[in-house]
């Protein structure tokens, strides 16, 4: 018998050095490597010198303003998507015939599989000064502009995550148990009391996942507000950029870096709370 | 509610249809359409560098995907025979690959390869008889290896998922009727859980193909499909680039389509 435990564990052991080494090798070496340049010092010509200091931490407000627009514009994007993607889903779950809805459904995430970068860069093509401005100065509206503000990379961001915002509550909604909705009504609720004290209230798992799945997302952007903010709309993933490929200074953005990360984990913490009071212990998953 | 529900289909497809519309126009200008034509395709096709960022692409996206394939698929079945503790741990490895922010990733692969290279290319000189001592620097081996962390995290979790709502019944029945663990493995668990690796290495591939940012950093000297489009939108949006970018949207979608039918096929 004992032989045959032995191997069950050296089969299990094969099976899973693979993905072991590549975890610690791609994973969690590079995020020592990251969290040890952190408290080092910038060489003279760039890049990195040891040293043990908190130095980069302290200088954490030299880059506030990629901090507040990141802080500032990934929740308000992520708000602004569920504004968006809550009658979206809404309808998918309860309004339409189960056929049409896998056929919706598709729909809805085809543009999440093809590239943010396409689809970001079209962005450029509408809102540039041959898009909508042009034909706005055709019917006398003159002079303005809506490439490189905060709008528009608002508006990418909307574009770009509706549809990673819409899936969680689709399947929030879809999970829904309907008799409860007819017990609602049958008791003499409005349609509109119903939603607010059933449906609402049951989807807002859902809610939380899509919230904290895109603002996490958000907190690491770089291609939206680089193609549609033109430059002037800094994300903290810009300032990564910069720092790492332009700037070589790469204590300091290993700080930043570590400073993002632990930023994710809390948005990820505060939403599991959030979840877990609002929901007792139901789970959404994405895939 | 209806009318908004299309109004955010419109909003969805309206920029991809002006790309494709675009791609196929025969001026070179992006504000009015002159005429329907091919020679942007031609003109993507026969441009050398273009070519090459596509190989590239191919390459490494191919490479990772298949990777991620195997080590995931091996990774789900070893973590079906371990405690809670230990799941407990991958989980969280895993679930740190997806969650971690692309520019984090990047930038994590690129500095420890870094610190790697600047430890172990003294060695590889002192060592080396000959007059050219190989280097090892970063290329096609760092990126695959970033694409394969997320993408293998990928194929962990679906495969997984296709695990646990297999039919025990038929693995209990092989192994009454004396089949070796591997039989059983192979003429049971492998034909059930195959459609989810499949699905799994499509879905990675995609994504490998689609990423700018992990690549970005730990490219070195090469350049990557996303890498050189968004080289070239810097430049300013050309026809050619519309027009690689609507046979990357056809592969990408067709391939996604693939994967969510195997995904969805019950056996």
């Amino acid at each position: 018998m004992a032989t045959a435990t032995a191997r069950r564990t050296l089969v299990t052991t094969l099976l899973l050095a693979p993905a072991t080494a590549w975890l610690v090798v791609f994973l969690v070496l590079p995020f020592i490597a990251v969290i040890v340049f952190s408290v080092g010092l910038r060489a003279p010509e760039g890049g990195y010198q040891a040293a043990f200091t908190l130095a980069q931490y302290a200088n954490l407000g030299a880059r506030s303003t990629a901090f507040w627009n990141t802080m500032v514009l990934a929740p308000a994007g992520a708000l602004a998507c569920l504004l968006v993607a809550y009658p979206v889903a809404y309808y998918l779950a309860l309004r339409v015939s189960p056929r049409r809805r896998l056929i919706l459904l598709a729909l809805v995430v085809i543009p999440f599989w093809t590239s943010l970068l396409m689809r970001t860069y079209a962005w450029m093509y509408i809102l540039g000064a041959r898009g909508i401005p042009a034909f706005l100065d055709l019917i006398g509206i003159p002079d303005v502009r809506l490439l490189n503000t905060p709008g528009s990379v608002m508006l990418g961001i909307v574009y770009g995550y509706l549809p990673l915002m819409i899936l969680p509550i689709y399947v929030s909604l879809e999970r829904l148990d309907r008799r409860l909705l007819e017990a609602s009504a049958d008791l003499g609720a409005t349609p509109v009391s119903t939603f607010l004290g059933v449906t609402l209230p049951l989807s807002l798992p859902g809610v939380m996942t899509g919230i904290s799945l895109v603002t996490i997302l958000l907190l690491g952007e770089y291609l939206i507000p680089t193609l549609l903010g033109g430059g002037k709309v800094f994300f903290i993933g810009n300032a990564l950029v910069d720092l790492f490929l332009q700037s070589r200074n790469w204590p300091f953005g290993s700080a930043i870096a570590v400073t993002l990360v632990v930023a994710s984990v809390l948005v990820l913490l505060v939403a599991n709370r959030v979840t877990a009071r609002i929901s007792g212990a139901r789970q959404v998953d994405l895939i | 509610m209806r009318a908004f529900v299309i109004a955010v289909f419109g909003f969805l497809y309206l920029p991809i249809a002006l790309v494709v519309l675009f791609s196929f126009n025969a001026g070179r200008n992006a504000s009015e359409i002159v005429g329907f034509s091919f020679r942007w395709y031609g003109t993507a096709l026969s441009n050398p560098f273009l070519v090459e960022a596509l190989q590239n692409t191919l390459i490494v996206a191919s490479t990772s995907a298949v990777l991620a394939a195997v080590f995931g698929t091996s990774a789900a079945l070893g973590l079906a025979r371990v405690g809670p503790r230990t799941r407990a741990v991958f989980d969280a490895l895993f679930g740190a690959a997806i969650v971690v922010p692309g520019v984090v990733i990047g930038i994590a692969t690129l500095v420890a390869l870094v610190a790697l290279f600047a430890a172990v290319n003294p060695l590889l000189a002192s060592a080396w008889p000959g007059p050219n001592p190989p280097r090892l620097g970063l290329g096609y081996s760092s990126i695959i290896a970033a694409h394969g962390l997320f993408s293998m995290a990928l194929v962990t979790m679906i495969v997984r998922a296709r695990l646990g709502s297999l039919s025990r019944d038929l693995v209990e029945a092989s192994s009454d009727l004396y089949a070796t663990p591997l039989t059983t493995f192979r003429s049971i668990v492998l034909p059930q859980i195959f459609p989810a690796i499949l699905a799994g290495l499509l879905l990675a591939f995609t994504f490998s193909f689609d990423d700018f940012i992990i690549a970005f950093f730990v490219a070195g000297a090469q350049t990557t499909l996303p890498i050189y489009i968004f080289a070239s939108i810097r430049r300013g949006v050309t026809p050619e680039i519309n027009a690689i970018a609507t046979i990357v949207l056809i592969a990408s979608v067709a391939m996604v389509l693939v994967a969510q039918a195997l995904l969805r096929r019950r056996s």
